[in-house]
């Protein structure tokens, strides 16, 4: 055989390799996403039926065997909104000094490593610091302050990592600029750093709210209630909650098999609101990174 | 009128010694270019002058830097005070991510300027100033990102002219343009230092010899050199200096 020949060969055989590794690949990729849509399918026929106007508005009848599951939903949405009010000021705050103003490699260094660590802590272990501290120590009893607090110390983490991801990736070059006109470091970080780092951020927000409004374990103890079809009337009420709901008429009861379909739509439901969120999430992150850009 | 007084200036990142004894005397009105070797130090020097450098973790700095005799690293001096009469230029055009009003806007705004007449008034004449008036005036409202690199690097020379600085740093302000865009940065840089003392980094030997009135020969860390650029550019009477200029090493 001559050298060229050989060379010859050996291209063909790193194309052939190339080919089968990425379509290896694009076989996995393409998996997940199959995955995603025979759960999504799964749902969507089991529970469509049950879902309808009343199930939606009203609040569950007959131990939790008719009815609607309108308390749930109004729980979750509470919740979201009380986690929301604890865990973005703080979040946002501890990710702007983080990336901006702290410059002690060790402090920066120990917080991160803690809020990794709290980020690995089951949310189990939320639940029962949550009942020690806010339910019992600061005497919130069983009710949505209590559990909008525990979701909220839940979600931090997320919420710092990614504001801190967001504000890294913006160039240096931005804040010498702004420093080198006389601007102060907060006006460099309100004026210019935040505005490009605000479409991420968003992001951030917005998966931190996915997640809180599945959470189950850490609202068991603090804020869920097993049946109240009234709505609560203040923070220190307790309320339903979809997740906890879900399980519970997928427990208990004496005929569960019969209702079956009441909790596959409660999934359903829990699901698209999840979804929505993620949805406006990725236009806000648009309209945002838009205005960003006409300013 | 002596603008710029460095007495014996030493500068250190962490253990490593960058400026060794700097003292140089700048006049007001005129342009003086640092030349040198990558690493000399002439960036870091320049830098000094606004303080961009306490910007870096561990860095330390011995001796003195007055501006129009004030002692710049006094404790007394506001950092941003300081920075609205020294005023910057980087090496790599850096326009915030606005409109190209809004970014000739920003240096007023941030230091207090509400007046929104004063405030139009000031962008035009500046725009007017850097020659990209005529470029930009129909289009002032669109992102500065649309301008190409030489129009940007003009805008960041209007956005630093803007707040009145006595003082304009440039830190190599035309390595990343084309001849052309060079060619006019130069040519505004002679205008400029009829009204502002400029300082500028270059690695470019004819532009040092084309722009500036006295030239700073940096090497390792020390000043080995400081004149009138004709003497340096002719007269060539050190050796490092001569050999650095004509391309013999660096």
């Amino acid at each position: 055989m001559t050298p060229v020949q050989k060379l010859g060969n050996v291209d063909a055989k790193k194309r052939t390799s190339q080919k089968i590794a990425f379509g290896f690949f694009s076989f996995l990729s393409y998996s997940v996403v199959a995955i995603l849509f025979v759960i999504l399918g799964f749902i969507i026929i089991q529970g469509a039926s049950v879902i309808s106007w009343d199930f939606l508005t009203k609040a569950p009848e007959d131990g939790m065997t008719a009815g609607g599951i309108f308390s749930a939903i109004v729980g979750t949405v509470y919740l979201v909104i009380g986690s929301s009010l604890v865990s973005f000021p703080i979040g946002i705050m501890s990710g702007i000094y983080m990336n901006e103003y702290a410059t002690n490699g060790k402090v920066i260094r120990f917080i991160r490593v803690m809020t990794n660590n709290l980020s690995g802590v089951p949310s189990v272990v939320f639940g029962l610091f949550g009942i020690a501290l806010f339910v019992n120590t600061m005497g919130f009893g069983d009710s949505i302050i209590a559990g909008s607090l525990t979701l909220g110390l839940l979600s931090l983490p997320l919420i710092i990592r990614t504001t801190e991801e967001a504000l890294k990736s913006i160039d240096d070059s931005f804040r010498h600029g702004s420093l080198a006109l006389g601007a102060t470091q907060l006006q460099t970080i309100r004026k210019v750093i935040l505005p490009m780092a605000f479409p991420n951020i968003i992001t951030g927000l917005i998966l931190s709210i996915g997640r809180i409004s599945g959470e189950t374990a850490p609202i068991l103890f603090t804020v869920a209630a097993y049946f109240l079809p009234q709505l609560p009337t203040s923070i220190f009420d307790q309320c339903m909650v979809l997740p906890y709901h879900l399980y519970v008429i997928s427990t208990s009861g004496t005929d569960i098999e019969a209702f079956r379909g009441m909790a596959y739509g409660t999934a359903l439901v829990l699901i698209a609101i999840v979804l929505i969120v993620n949805l406006l999430a990725n236009a806000l992150r648009s309209y945002f990174a838009n205005k960003v850009k006409m300013n | 009128m002596i603008r710029i007084n460095a007495k014996n200036v030493d500068f250190y990142y962490g253990s490593f010694h960058a400026l060794k004894g700097i003292s140089m005397e700048v006049e007001a009105n005129t342009s003086v270019a640092f030349i040198g070797p990558s690493g000399c130090g002439k960036s870091t020097f320049l830098r000094l002058i606004n303080r961009m450098n306490d910007l870096i973790p561990g860095t330390r700095m011995e001796g003195q830097i007055l501006v129009d005799e004030r002692d710049i690293y006094s404790k007394a001096e506001k950092v941003d005070q300081l920075r609205k009469s020294v005023g910057m230029v980087f090496q790599k055009a850096n326009p915030f991510p606005k409109s190209i009003f809004e970014n000739v806007a920003y240096g007023l705004r941030v230091n207090g300027i509400t007046d929104q007449s004063y405030i139009e008034e000031t962008v035009i004449k500046t725009l007017k100033q850097v020659v990209l008036w005529d470029e930009v005036k129909d289009k002032l409202k669109e992102l500065a990102f649309a301008l190409f690199g030489g129009q940007q690097q003009r805008l960041c020379i209007a956005r630093a002219l803007a707040i009145s600085p006595s003082i304009l740093l440039m830190d190599e302000p035309t390595s990343a343009l084309d001849p052309i865009s060079t060619g006019k940065i130069e040519d505004l840089i002679h205008e400029l230092k009829k009204e502002y003392t400029i300082v500028i980094v270059t690695h470019n030997m004819q532009q040092a010899a084309r722009v500036s009135d006295r030239t700073g020969y940096f090497y390792l860390g020390e000043l080995i050199e400081y004149d009138d650029t004709r003497k340096i550019f002719t007269n060539l009477d050190k050796e490092s200096t001569q050999n650095y200029i004509t391309g013999r090493f660096g």
